[in-house]
């Protein structure tokens, strides 16, 4: 509209221009009066079911998921304010890791804030708890999900002091993924040694040496001084735990 | 002679909406939200009944502001285009009148859309809570009628007016979040930009209404209405910026050359 389309101000009639400055000036005070919106934490909803999650999908489960990690990820910081990760809710986090990983089961991501994120409180009964479900996850697919077991070992092992748990997942990685790398499946060799159980681990380093899986040179040579390491530990110390 | 003019404009503006057949056209929306809401509530393993009722409440207030805005949008594009609106004021009409006549018959529409709406939350929740917030959502629609006679008043055209009336309604049901997160400190220090951008979006606070306090479907939900002391307050709140819409809207119509 050009300038020629308007009349002037002076054909507005004053009950106009009085009535709009009196309605701006109180909705302006009026706003002004109301108190500041105050940030509160809203706790994790239960996630939707699988199968209206896949409805919800309407065909891109991927799509989803990866949305849906994103809004789990973010829950800690809603408007205004950050929440510990201690004082979310574990299981619900646990039920929305689940349930993206029904819809979208080639995704590393929710294992990986699991085992990145989520353990990683200070709270023993809540790192076990992220630790339990990265290795019932483990379980349904070995292969493409032992590296996060790896970590749940090493978290397990450094951060909970439970050397026997940091075990129990490495001997799952060796006896369900052979196609994790050899260092994760020779991480429960290392773990027994650290236990003091010199006699296994050299068991278990020999038959792995012996059973012909290792092709790397510098592999074999590494776990080779390993071995040697191991049994003048054991002639030197007659007196050492088996 | 003056109230006769503003009825006989409001009662022609009722009387379009049901020539367009605009309430069967709500009533098959609603019955659709009501299919997918009953839908939503057999998929659902638990909580069924509040996810019905909530998803139920959200979709059609939607739907509610989104086809009464496009209605009152077209509605005057139509009267633009046939030069209705030439005609009308060729007799001894007032600018003013015309606007409040249009005005009227907008809200009494907003009134039936906001009866239609409310009639299903009644069936899933209890009357009272159901009757707040029909209330609310009559409230909400008067705002974004006079808002879209604004806007379509002030453009002229379909797509900005269209444009505009959607982005301020997102912003207003936003608005209280955005301020919410401008209020956290930020990260990386307190830069003039953060200071700056908080003072827009306080700024944009004094200025839009707060739809994130009207028609909560968690009112339906639990019996959780909130106080009638709360919708006198969003009603008074709804009649005040509705007079404000209005007298802009007078406004910008005075100053226009026909």
């Amino acid at each position: 509209m050009s300038a020629s389309d308007e009349r002037p101000l002076s054909a507005i009639p004053p009950g106009v221009w009085l009535v709009l400055f009196a309605a701006l000036g109180i909705q302006l005070a009026w706003q002004a009066l109301q108190p500041k919106p105050v940030a509160s934490a809203t706790a994790l909803p239960t996630p939707p079911s699988p199968a209206s999650l896949r409805v919800m999908a309407g065909g891109e489960p991927a799509a989803l998921a990866g949305l849906l990690t994103l809004y789990l990820q973010a829950f800690d910081n809603q408007p205004g304010i950050s929440i510990p990760f201690r004082n979310l809710d574990y299981r619900r986090v646990i039920q929305w890791l689940t349930a993206i990983l029904e819809l979208d089961p080639r995704t590393q991501y929710p294992l990986f804030n699991a085992a990145q994120l989520y353990a990683q409180v200070p709270d023993p009964a809540r790192e076990r708890m992220m630790l339990d479900f990265v290795h019932a996850e483990f379980l349904r697919d070995p292969n493409l999900r032992w590296r996060w077991l790896a970590h749940a070992s090493l978290v397990a092992k450094h951060r909970l002091h439970d050397n026997t748990l940091a075990l129990q997942y490495a001997r799952d990685i060796a006896r369900l993924a052979p196609a994790a790398p050899g260092w994760a499946k020779q991480m429960h060799i290392f773990i027994l040694e650290d236990m003091g159980e010199t006699e296994s681990a050299k068991v278990l380093l020999g038959g792995l040496l012996a059973s012909g899986q290792i092709h790397d040179e510098h592999e074999i040579h590494f776990l080779m001084e390993r071995l040697k390491a191991l049994e003048n530990a054991d002639n030197s110390s007659p007196t050492s735990k088996n | 002679m003056r109230g006769r003019q503003i009825v006989t404009i409001a009662r022609f503006t009722l009387l379009e909406a049901t020539r367009i057949r605009l309430w069967w056209l709500f009533a098959l929306i609603l019955a659709i939200a009501c299919g997918a809401a009953w839908f939503v509530q057999q998929v659902a393993i638990t909580e069924s009944a509040r996810i019905q009722i909530s998803f139920l409440a959200a979709t059609v207030r939607l739907a509610a502001v989104f086809v009464l805005s496009l209605h009152v949008l077209t509605s005057i594009v139509r009267e633009f285009n046939d030069k209705g609106l030439e005609l009308i004021l060729s007799i001894d009409l007032r600018r003013g009148d015309y606007v409040l006549g249009r005005l009227l018959g907008f809200f009494l529409i907003a009134l039936l859309i906001a009866l239609l709406a409310t009639l299903p939350q009644f069936v899933l929740a209890l009357p009272s809570t159901a009757l707040q917030w029909g209330l609310s959502l009559a409230c909400e629609l008067f705002i974004m009628a006079a808002l879209s006679l604004f806007c379509i008043m002030t453009f002229t055209q379909l797509m900005p007016a269209a444009s505009f009336m959607l982005g301020f309604y997102l912003l207003a049901r936003t608005l209280t979040a955005i301020r919410l997160i401008g209020a956290a400190p930020p990260t990386t220090g307190d830069s003039i930009s953060h200071q700056l951008m908080s003072w827009v979006i306080e700024g944009l606070a004094l200025v839009l209404p707060a739809f994130d306090r009207y028609t909560q479907s968690a009112w339906l939900i639990d019996n959780n209405a909130a106080a009638w002391s709360v919708s006198a307050i969003l009603a008074a709140q709804a009649a005040l910026y509705t007079i404000l819409l209005g007298a802009a809207t007078m406004f910008d119509f005075h100053r226009r050359n026909l």
